[in-house]
């Protein structure tokens, strides 16, 4: 009895600090590491970076390492207009996209609230489902439809809608397509959890007192559904900006989104330094979209 | 009664065609005889013997199982623990860092993860390989499965415990005896989650892989990087039927359980 305390305490800081620890070592840490190399200059070598930090130098080695620091990869990112073509790209194909998403996701998280509760488990699990199969064999499936003699122009031609097979594949319409198909769950379910706890009540007082149906949808169901539209285009926007799959495997080459050009900079050219500028960049970009969200998900914790 | 107008009802039936025809059209493709797409050969099982032997693309898949298996195990156990310490464990110094490094993965693009990952274990100058990949998955995993069983925990009735540990209970005993059970399909659900992760991931295992130790979403990369190839479509219609058998066996599971009598969520 007497010794409980004692050992509770010590069992409740290994629960904190196990799971701290690893995220400190695998998760900060290696994000300092790009901080640092992002400021440090390329060099012709194996690694390509001059050392990250040298501790055997002592006070002589701190003062080196501050030394060394320079912001000539920024200015690299600034004097090449390939890099803010990317920033641009990625945001306006991110935007564009999530916008898509919540025009076909918010009628489909709607609709499947307004069916019974048991055909509602179906439903989400439907929407669940293609989540879980590999991102990579979903965008694989589309290359498959979109290719030259695929099914969809044999489709378009047997309609005659068209004349000439179009090109799908190289093209912003098959990222756009891609981009919509794989990111579509993570848009319906936060809107099927805000719209799923609205009060029906709301709606029949709406009814009762001879508010038409679109006027109630304007009026009340938008506007009580706004955190889920907010969770639900975060939660694609961050991640579509820094998208790197898609627009490899359905873009072109001329579509280089920023997760590509890391990639480029960093397999290809073996400039490590600038893939850590323009990672660091690119975080920044996102922070204030992941703050609004936290924010959001803290006081979404508090409400519950 | 909530009405469903002709509106819904499209929409219900166009989003949900758009989201599986893609791959029921891969499925099919996958038992065309002929090499063209554009020609249909017949049906034909040829793909999918031709898949056994291929023994790169078997040691990829081997290796992928493994790294998930791993990866999954120790990510539940770590994201469990950082869920009870958020949830439990109030305040403590560097709780808004910590709750940030949870929740910050989630969102940062896979790039950017695969990066920093890289960097430190050439910092450390640990040679990559399959260990560097299960550390990265892991890493990555623990946020999803932290978040869950957070979800699950702030759920459920803080009494329950307060009970057993007035009737003289340890912590420990509690946690094992009364949090657990109750929170274990959850538990039970981001194990799988993060299997599906680690099993899926492409971008972050390939700048954390080294020599010897290609997954199968790196090996199916290159192979499909340059076109469209019907050992392809049968690899891919293979995994999309495991984890669909997966998946729906446990959602059934669940709702037996939930049938049994254990507390569902609200």
């Amino acid at each position: 009895m007497t010794n409980r305390q004692p050992q509770r305490s010590f069992m409740a800081r290994l629960v904190i600090r196990i799971p701290y620890a690893w995220l400190v070592a695998f998760f900060l840490v290696p994000f300092l590491i790009v901080l640092k190399i992002s400021l440090s200059q390329t060099a012709i070598a194996q690694p390509p970076y001059t050392p990250v930090f040298d501790l055997s130098a002592g006070w002589q080695g701190l003062r080196n390492f501050f030394a060394g620091l320079s912001l000539d990869n920024y200015a690299f990112l600034g004097s090449d207009p390939l890099y803010f073509l990317s920033y641009v790209k990625s945001l306006e194909i991110a935007a564009f996209s999530t916008l898509m998403l919540l025009v076909i996701g918010y009628p489909m998280a709607y609709a499947i609230t307004r069916t019974p509760r048991r055909v509602q488990a179906v439903l989400v699990l439907a929407v669940i489902l293609p989540f879980w199969t590999s991102f990579l064999i979903r965008i694989y499936a589309w290359m498959n439809i979109l290719q030259h003699d695929g099914p969809l122009n044999q489709l378009l031609l047997a309609l005659a809608i068209v004349r000439e097979p179009p090109t799908w594949l190289s093209t912003d319409t098959a990222v756009y397509i891609g981009i919509v198909y794989s990111y579509l769950p993570f848009m319906v379910l936060p809107l099927y959890a805000t719209l799923e706890k609205l009060d029906e009540s709301l709606f029949e007082a709406a009814a009762d007192l001879g508010c038409p149906r679109w006027k109630t949808f304007w009026l009340v169901t938008l506007p009580l559904s706004a955190p889920g539209v907010l969770a639900g285009a975060l939660l694609c926007f961050i991640p579509i900006v820094g998208e790197f799959v898609i627009p490899d495997l359905l873009g072109g080459s001329r579509t280089s989104m920023i997760g590509q050009t890391i990639w480029t900079e960093f397999f290809a050219n073996k400039d490590w330094p600038t893939a850590s500028a323009v990672a660091v960049v690119l975080v920044c970009l996102l922070v204030t979209p992941i703050v609004v969200f936290q924010y959001q998900a803290m006081r979404g914790a508090e409400r519950d | 009664m909530r009405k469903l107008s002709s509106f819904n009802l499209a929409a219900l039936f166009v989003g949900i065609a758009f989201l599986y025809l893609p791959i029921v059209i891969l499925v099919i493709y996958s038992f065309n005889a002929s090499r063209l797409v554009a020609v249909w050969g017949g049906w034909s099982t040829q793909w999918y013997s031709e898949l056994v032997d291929d023994a790169p693309l078997l040691k990829a898949a081997f290796i992928s199982l493994r790294v998930a298996l791993i990866a999954a195990s120790a990510a539940t156990l770590l994201g469990t623990l950082a869920a009870v310490a958020l949830v439990r464990f109030g305040r403590f110094r560097g709780r808004l860092l910590f709750a940030a490094m949870i929740y910050a993965p989630l969102v940062m693009p896979e790039v950017i993860t695969g990066l920093s990952m890289l960097l430190l274990f050439v910092a450390v100058s640990i040679d990559r390989g399959f260990w560097t990949v299960v550390i990265a998955h892991t890493t990555m995993a623990t946020c999803f499965v932290a978040v869950i069983v957070q979800s699950r925990l702030v759920d459920f009735d803080v009494s329950l415990e307060e009970a057993a540990m007035d009737l003289g209970a340890s912590p420990l005993h509690t946690f094992l005896a009364v949090t657990l059970p109750l929170i274990l399909p959850a538990i039970a659900a981001s194990w799988m989650l993060a299997f599906a992760l680690s099993l899926d991931d492409l971008v972050i295992a390939s700048f954390t892989t080294g020599p010897g130790a290609t997954t199968l979403p790196i090996r199916i990369y290159s192979e499909v990087r340059l076109g469209v190839k019907p050992e392809m479509n049968a690899v891919c219609s293979i995994m999309i039927g495991v984890v669909g058998i997966a998946v729906i066996a446990a959602s059934l599971l669940t709702k037996l359980n939930a049938a049994r009598g254990t507390p569902a969520r609200p």
